[in-house]
């Protein structure tokens, strides 16, 4: 055991001088064949006109040299599979015959996927909303007080705990015990403090208090408000310090009250950063994989896309209709990623 | 004048109400409570997590962490051994024992001889037992039943109890995840991810972040629209062709399965790639042009430009990536599950704790210390270097 590790590690810090290496030796090395074949060190020898000749091949030669072997890893790991998953989601289980859209016509039909959808479609509603709302509220609150910086790095610190840690820091929050029993989870001890049943909120389906509600998702959202707050707060405020003090000012001086403030001047102003704050969460919750899988993987009706495709992929080896269920995500992706591309378009006209 | 009028300003209010009260800023005050409030709702999870996971087992079990500074109660009953168990002892029989049995430290706080009866008898004195004899159990548990005659019965009697178990702080549950869980292991595992995943993509995104930023040629605006488009293409959509990709080259090496460290570092050095690259460009796009286009004109090649200018310029943007891709490796259970696999010696600590949860889901000593190790790693990062991740967050979002 003892000789494994010590070779696991050995590995590690080889593989890291080996890659270093191998990048420092392909940039200086094709820089200096470039230099040697294309330099232009010794003007006076060369015949007319070839320095310029040579000083434009350089050009157009030098930047693919740069870009080469990041694009080269983006190619194979990002640019290909997208290709291949969209392939494959036409084809049968085991990649071989193709089907049609047999994948995509098994997948309307499935309670499952149909599960998925819906459950997709209440996260991508309450986890940007909620996470923005109180990411702003917490912004606009930490800028007026003197203890503000550290409320602001203790609502941030989630940020840096992953999505597997958060669960258990949350399952344990919803602990549930006999209703005879001291409960330890402080939500249902809150809730017998104040005279209520405890629950357990994990495996609660609807209905619910005679309401139809999937309340064991909401509980589930709850994790990834409590990370993605903190993210939305760090923006928020960077954006809310850009406010000219003078418009402030101005609003004051007219008479205007804090929530005025608020509402009439703040969010306008920046309304901008909110619709990016926003698209940024929508894609987590998009990917949303690791909190499903840790709390319940998918029973009591919370199963979402990026689990089913989990199960489809490494539980029953069905390459075809896992690719189908990624097919679904990306397409719920593209619009964001259309906008960002066409925005980052925009800015790059202007440089 | 205006210093006058100032004066009045203060005068004022306090003169024409001249309680206490009016002079609170109520909007003010409202802000700390709501404030406070949040930050409470935000911390109070991992606060629990911290404070159960430093507790005595026992009374993890049965109390809430807030009041774990408290001692806590609990019913309990054991069964006394058989008849004979008794010795003789100058023409008595005794059976002796502990009601906790070995090694705890529980205080006795009233036991009985029926589930109904908990508080029959206070700590030190004696109760008659059915099979004969009497019994005396003492505070720390400790237990004496003597008889005149020996004991017969086959069946051990029971004694119900309710003990009391005394605040206890310690780290054994961490000594015992660590050391009988395979959890260090897993630390270990997550570090050898972890590092070379972080360096590796960094020297290739410079450069090509600076070709982006500052080199013309045809096709510069497709690339970075093709990174752009890149940030938010979903993981999903790579596993399963490259999972074949890998298994196909490890079959093709004769080896059972694609599932190789070596794998997981060029996974996340790719899927690292399009941030570090759209990040960097940012940045070095910020850095003032009239630096570059005097080393130009003195003759200086891109190259030499970068190595010398750039990339120590950069320093601060290659910090922000370097914690978001270390944070992002080491938080990640979707990568590591598929190209390293769920077997126990090539667990990360992610995955790790997620096999807990599913093995000791009720053994909370277990994992609250399990999910502790797990994120105290980045937790010392962001808490030490959270001026660069901040830094990078504004630079990732398109202001």
């Amino acid at each position: 055991m003892t000789a494994e590790l010590f070779q696991q590690i050995t590995s590690a810090a080889f593989a890291i001088v080996i890659a270093v290496a191998a990048c420092v030796a392909y940039f200086w090395g094709s820089n200096w064949l470039l230099e040697k074949f294309l330099g232009t060190q010794n003007v006076e020898a060369l015949p007319e006109g070839e320095a310029t000749r040579r000083d434009s091949l350089m050009g157009q030669i030098s930047p693919w040299l740069f870009l080469l072997p990041a694009l080269l890893f983006l190619s194979v790991y990002l640019v290909y599979p997208v290709v291949e998953t969209f392939r494959l989601s036409f084809f049968d289980k085991n990649g071989i015959n193709f089907v049609g859209f047999t994948n995509y016509s098994w997948l309307f039909g499935d309670n499952d996927f149909r599960q998925s959808i819906v459950n997709n479609l209440l996260w991508l509603i309450i986890v940007p909303s909620l996470s923005t709302a109180f990411g702003l509220v917490i912004a606009v609150l930490a800028d007026r007080l003197w203890w503000g910086n550290i409320a602001k790095s203790l609502v941030f610190m989630p940020m840096a705990i992953s999505f597997v840690g958060a669960s258990v820091i949350w399952k344990f929050v919803y602990d549930y015990r006999g209703e005879s029993d001291n409960q330890i989870g402080i939500l249902n001890a809150i809730v017998t403090a104040f005279g209520g049943e405890p629950q357990a909120w994990i495996t609660l389906t609807p209905p619910w208090l005679g309401m139809n509600i999937p309340v064991n998702s909401f509980f589930l959202m709850i994790i990834l408000v409590w990370i993605q707050t903190g993210f939305a707060m760090v923006i928020l405020s960077a954006a809310l310090r850009g406010i000219p003090e003078e418009t402030l000012e101005a609003a004051r001086v007219d008479g205007a009250n804090d929530f005025q403030i608020f509402f009439n001047i703040m969010i306008p102003q920046i309304w901008g950063t909110i619709v990016v704050v926003w698209t940024t969460i929508t894609i987590v919750v998009l990917k949303v994989f690791d909190i499903i899988f840790a709390m319940t993987n998918g029973q009591w009706d919370t199963e979402v896309l990026a689990n089913l495709m989990f199960k489809w992929m490494f539980v029953n080896f069905d390459y075809g209709r896992g690719s189908a269920i990624a097919i679904i995500i990306m397409i719920a992706v593209l619009p964001i990623m259309i906008w960002n591309i066409r925005r980052a378009n925009a800015e790059e006209g202007t440089r | 004048m205006t210093a006058i009028a100032d004066r009045v300003d203060d005068v004022r209010p306090a003169a024409s109400a001249p309680n206490f009260l009016s002079r609170v800023d109520f909007g003010r005050l409202g802000a700390h409570i709501a404030l406070l409030f949040l930050v409470a709702l935000w911390t109070f999870p991992t606060a629990g997590l911290l404070v159960s996971s430093l507790r005595d087992k026992d009374q993890l079990a049965v109390s809430g962490w807030w009041t774990a500074l408290s001692a806590s109660v609990a019913q309990d009953v054991t069964r006394l051994p058989q008849g004979n168990a008794g010795t003789e002892e100058n023409g008595l029989w005794v059976i002796r024992g502990n009601l906790f049995g070995e090694d705890t430290n529980k205080q006795l706080q009233s036991f009985g001889l029926t589930a109904n009866d908990l508080g029959a008898a206070q700590p030190g004195s004696s109760l008659p037992m059915n099979d004969g004899g009497t019994i005396t159990v003492q505070a720390d548990g400790s237990y004496e039943w003597v008889a005149d005659a020996a004991f017969t019965h086959t069946r051990g009697p029971r004694v119900f109890y309710i003990a009391g178990i005394p605040p206890r702080f310690t780290l054994e549950n961490y000594a015992e995840v660590l050391s009988a869980n395979g959890v260090a292991r897993s630390f270990i595992n997550s570090f050898t991810v972890t590092i070379p995943a972080t360096i590796i993509p960094i020297l290739m995104a410079a450069f090509a972040a600076y070709a982006l930023a500052w080199m013309r040629f045809p096709g510069r605006g497709l690339i970075v629209a093709l990174i752009v488009g890149l940030l938010v293409v979903p993981l999903q959509m790579s596993l399963i062709p490259l999972l074949s990709l890998y298994n196909n080259i490890a079959h093709a090496f004769g080896a059972e399965d694609g599932k190789t460290y070596l794998g997981i570092w060029l996974a996340h050095t790719a899927f690292g790639l399009p941030l570090a690259i759209y990040l960097l460009r940012n940045y070095m796009a910020g850095i003032p042009k009239d630096i570059l286009e005097s080393a130009r004109i003195d003759g200086a090649s891109h190259f030499k430009i970068f190595t010398g200018m750039i990339l120590p310029l950069s320093f601060p943007a290659l910090a922000s990536f370097s914690i978001f891709q270390f944070l992002w490796v080491w938080n990640d259970l979707l990568v590591a599950m598929v190209f390293l696999g769920a077997q126990d010696e090539k667990l990360v600590l992610t995955g790790k704790l997620v096999s807990l949860l599913g093995s000791r889901g009720n053994n909370w000593e277990i994992l609250t210390a399990g999910a502790f190790i797990t994120i105290v790693v980045p937790l010392i990062v962001f808490f030490g270097l959270q001026r660069y991740f901040v830094r990078g967050l504004l630079a990732g979002s398109v202001k």
